[in-house]
């Protein structure tokens, strides 16, 4: 075990996969050499060579095509896109192609890649460096979309997506790379060091595809999150009193449906809350999801927490994302009716 | 089997790396005056070997030198010159209060001001400019009044774009500004729209695109000028290569195979490829390529050949990935000296009168940076709140008023 944020989390699962398979590479706007923006592939190339770890052109058409083509002949390449919000000019790659070469080829031809991207907000990056688009993969069938909180669940399910045979978008909560960051952004903030989540293995483990995890076992109301809303949502639990249950979903898709399920007929009600905005969102699919098997158990109207329906808007950063505040008042609401 | 090689996957590094010598031996570049200038109604087909070819007007002596020359008054070189100062005072300032924590960002554009300033006067105030984040020379050739540019890197109160938009990413219509956003190239083909508009409604105003050379890699870039050759718009589009995109060598977008302007070749369009640290280059080739424009022969690409001589913004260091004293180096020497060195040369300026110039521009931001301050520093002032949910349509949804009534505003 080492002690690990998340960013070097990462970074030990595309290692050990450089050193694990020859068919794994990694490329991406500025991830070569230099290590990338964020530093995740940092050493890298020093380490496993030039067309292991390699700079691509300022194309995420072009990166996410060639991917494809990497995959279909037998590599699993891992591109990186800068930023979540940089990747739709790829977006009908991966929905065009991406997602069903494998369908439409009678399985002769599949895309076994994983697109890292880091997404969200609370750094004040304004409308371009802070969305969270993971609904418009999840809408996406062929496509599986993963979303860890912590550094182990990043290094277990980056490693998953790598050895998975579908394409994986592999989003990562870039507010959570440095420490389980919960909102409070006029407090102390934490780093990872001390966090049981920040002690990570330095060899190879998976944390599987579609299991979800109970951050919080309570009674009175499951809160279903993924990212860095099980944080946010996590501090918010704590300081309301309530015996709340914390699942973090960890993918999206595939989606563990058993898990909110039985959570949701032990508590009889239910707070989604993400980040992303509201309508349209993931939450509407998840809210719909329990009304569909836990409706006669349930106690209260099913509450979404979620951005507002408005671009990301840079002065008010702790106006638009969603905090403890925000949260609170919806674990009261539901347990109120 | 074959008996030839294995195959080899080919990946571009830079001549130098930090800890090297600087190298710029590969460059190709062309002598001050030696570059032909032909006439701007002229074939494109007649032209092919401009695009290989770096004009240059400013010799190393400061003289302006060949056919380029734009004979510009010494009036109009001095305007340039302080607004190429202003843009690089304003830079290091913002630089300086971004590393106290007034802002959240920046991005600065030293070594590059030329481009903007020169193209900025030489057109006209029926132009539409669709800038990169580097272009903060075409504002301050304009003089946009710096107060907004400060309440908008503030984003406070009185931010003209309301708090919406990250620092630097202007919005100036009235100044030929367009909407600058944080995605690179997605306005490329804008610029072509605009100008297939002004001549589908017989208009004289024409349009001037830019994108960064990394940013020429994005199929933006390849759609509009496909559209800017198959319509004929009147459109100047400029791909601004400053030879990196953030830690990436221009290698990576394309360039050991082939110069930037040279793409326009496949696609019937001139391209010039000039000297962007030469103010009177960039001048001249702006107005050769807005004449073809204005007398409906339609688009130029114009590779602008510079250099980037602070790191890619506030985020960035970049003695990571290139030589600490690259800057130094670069054989095309500072747009401002350069100017600087030129009205010297003439007889129209002197040292004396720059450093007034410097302390007068200097005072005339520090004075705009207090009125901002005084609104406000990012976090301590901001629009209200009721402004997030503004703009969103022209009339806000049931969702967007239910939305700022849950919040209270
Ligand atoms: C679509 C998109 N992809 C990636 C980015 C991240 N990014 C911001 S600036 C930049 C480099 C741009 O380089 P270049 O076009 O050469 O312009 P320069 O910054 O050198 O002026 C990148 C990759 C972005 N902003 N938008």
């Amino acid at each position: 075990m080492a002690q690990m944020n998340m960013i070097q989390a990462l970074n030990s699962a595309l290692d050990v996969m450089l050193a694990n398979d020859p068919n794994v590479l990694i490329f991406g706007e500025d991830v070569g050499y230099f290590g990338g923006v964020f530093r995740v592939t940092d050493g890298l190339q020093k380490k496993h060579g030039l067309t292991r770890c390699f700079d691509a052109p300022i194309s995420e058409g072009g990166i996410i095509a060639t991917a494809i083509g990497m995959g279909a002949y037998g590599l699993r390449p891992v591109p990186e896109i800068q930023f979540a919000d940089y990747i739709l000019p790829a977006y009908d790659q991966l929905v065009s192609e991406a997602a069903r070469l494998r369908y439409r080829s009678g399985g002769e031809f599949s895309a076994p890649i994983t697109v890292r991207s880091p997404y969200g907000g609370g750094i004040f990056g304004g409308q371009t460096h802070s969305q969270s688009p993971e609904a418009v993969f999840a809408h996406i069938t062929g496509l599986k979309t993963v979303i860890p909180s912590n550094p182990y669940d990043a290094k277990g399910l980056l490693i998953a997506s790598i050895e998975c045979d579908d394409p994986v978008i592999f989003l990562e909560p870039k507010r959570l790379y440095n420490g389980p960051f919960d909102g409070r952004h006029d407090r102390q903030l934490r780093t990872w060091a001390g966090h049981a989540a920040g002690e990570v293995p330095e060899g190879h483990y998976t944390v599987p595809l579609g299991k979800a995890a109970t951050v919080r076992e309570g009674k009175d109301v499951t809160v279903i999150a993924y990212g860095t809303m099980v944080h946010v949502a996590l501090g918010a639990i704590e300081e309301s009193g309530i015996d709340a249950e914390l699942i973090d979903l960890r993918s999206i898709v595939p989606l563990d449906i058993d898990a909110i399920v039985a959570s949701v007929e032990r508590t009889g009600r239910c707070v989604i809350v993400h980040e992303a905005s509201r309508f349209g969102g993931f939450g509407g699919e998840l809210s719909a999801l329990v009304q569909e098997r836990c409706f006669y158990r349930l106690k209260s109207p099913i509450e979404r927490v979620a951005g507002w329906d408005t671009p990301y808007p840079h002065a008010f950063e702790w106006d638009y994302f969603v905090g403890p505040a925000r949260i609170a008042a919806a674990l009261n609401r539901a347990m109120e009716a | 089997m074959s008996n030839l090689p294995s195959l080899r996957l080919h990946i571009p590094v830079p001549p130098a790396r930090p800890g090297d010598a600087p190298s710029f031996d590969h460059l190709r570049l062309s002598e001050a005056g030696a570059v032909r200038r032909p006439d701007s109604a002229a074939p494109e087909a007649e032209m092919r070997d401009l695009p290989y070819d770096l004009i240059r007007v400013l010799d190393g002596e400061g003289r302006a030198v060949g056919p380029w020359d734009p004979k510009l008054s010494p009036d109009m070189l001095r305007r340039g010159l302080r607004a190429m100062l202003a843009t690089r005072l304003f830079d290091d300032r913002m630089f300086r209060l971004h590393r106290q924590g007034k802002t959240s960002f920046y991005m600065k554009s030293l070594g590059e001001e030329a481009i903007g300033v020169a193209q900025s006067l030489a057109l006209g105030e029926r132009d539409m400019s669709f800038p990169t984040y580097r272009m903060l020379g075409w504002l301050m050739a304009r003089d946009y009044p710096l107060i907004h540019l400060v309440n908008e890197i503030f984003s406070n109160a009185e931010d003209p774009l309301k708090g919406k938009q990250l620092p630097i990413l202007y919005s100036a219509r009235d100044y030929g500004f367009y909407s600058l956003s944080g995605n690179v190239g997605s306005r490329f083909g804008h610029a072509v729209g605009w100008a297939m508009a002004s001549a589908y409604k017989g208009d004289d105003g024409i349009a001037i695109g830019y994108i960064g050379e990394g940013t020429t890699a994005e199929g933006d870039f390849h759609e509009a000028l496909t559209f800017a050759s198959v319509y004929r718009a009147p459109v100047i589009l400029c791909v601004t290569n400053n030879q990196y995109a953030i830690s990436s060598f221009s290698g990576i977008a394309g360039a050991e195979a082939t110069t930037f302007a040279a793409k326009a070749i496949a696609y019937g369009l001139p391209g010039l490829r000039v000297d962007g640290n030469d103010f009177l280059a960039v001048w001249a080739a702006t107005i050769w390529a807005a004449e073809r424009a204005r007398t409906n022969h339609g688009a130029t690409l114009i590779e602008l050949f510079t250099y980037r001589a602070a790191g890619h913004s506030t985020s960035d260091d970049p003695t990571k990935y290139r030589p600490a004293d690259e800057a130094e180096h670069w054989p095309l020497g500072d747009p401002v000296d350069r100017l600087r060195q030129h009205l010297i040369a003439l007889g129209e300026w002197d040292e004396e009168r720059h450093a007034a110039l410097v302390a007068e521009l200097t005072e005339t931001i520090r004075a705009a940076v207090k009125q901002g301050e005084a609104v406000g520093t990012l976090g301590q002032s901001k629009p209200s709140v009721r402004e997030m949910f503004e703009g969103v349509f022209k009339e806000p949804d049931w969702r967007l008023i239910e939305q700022r009534r849950e919040l209270g505003v």
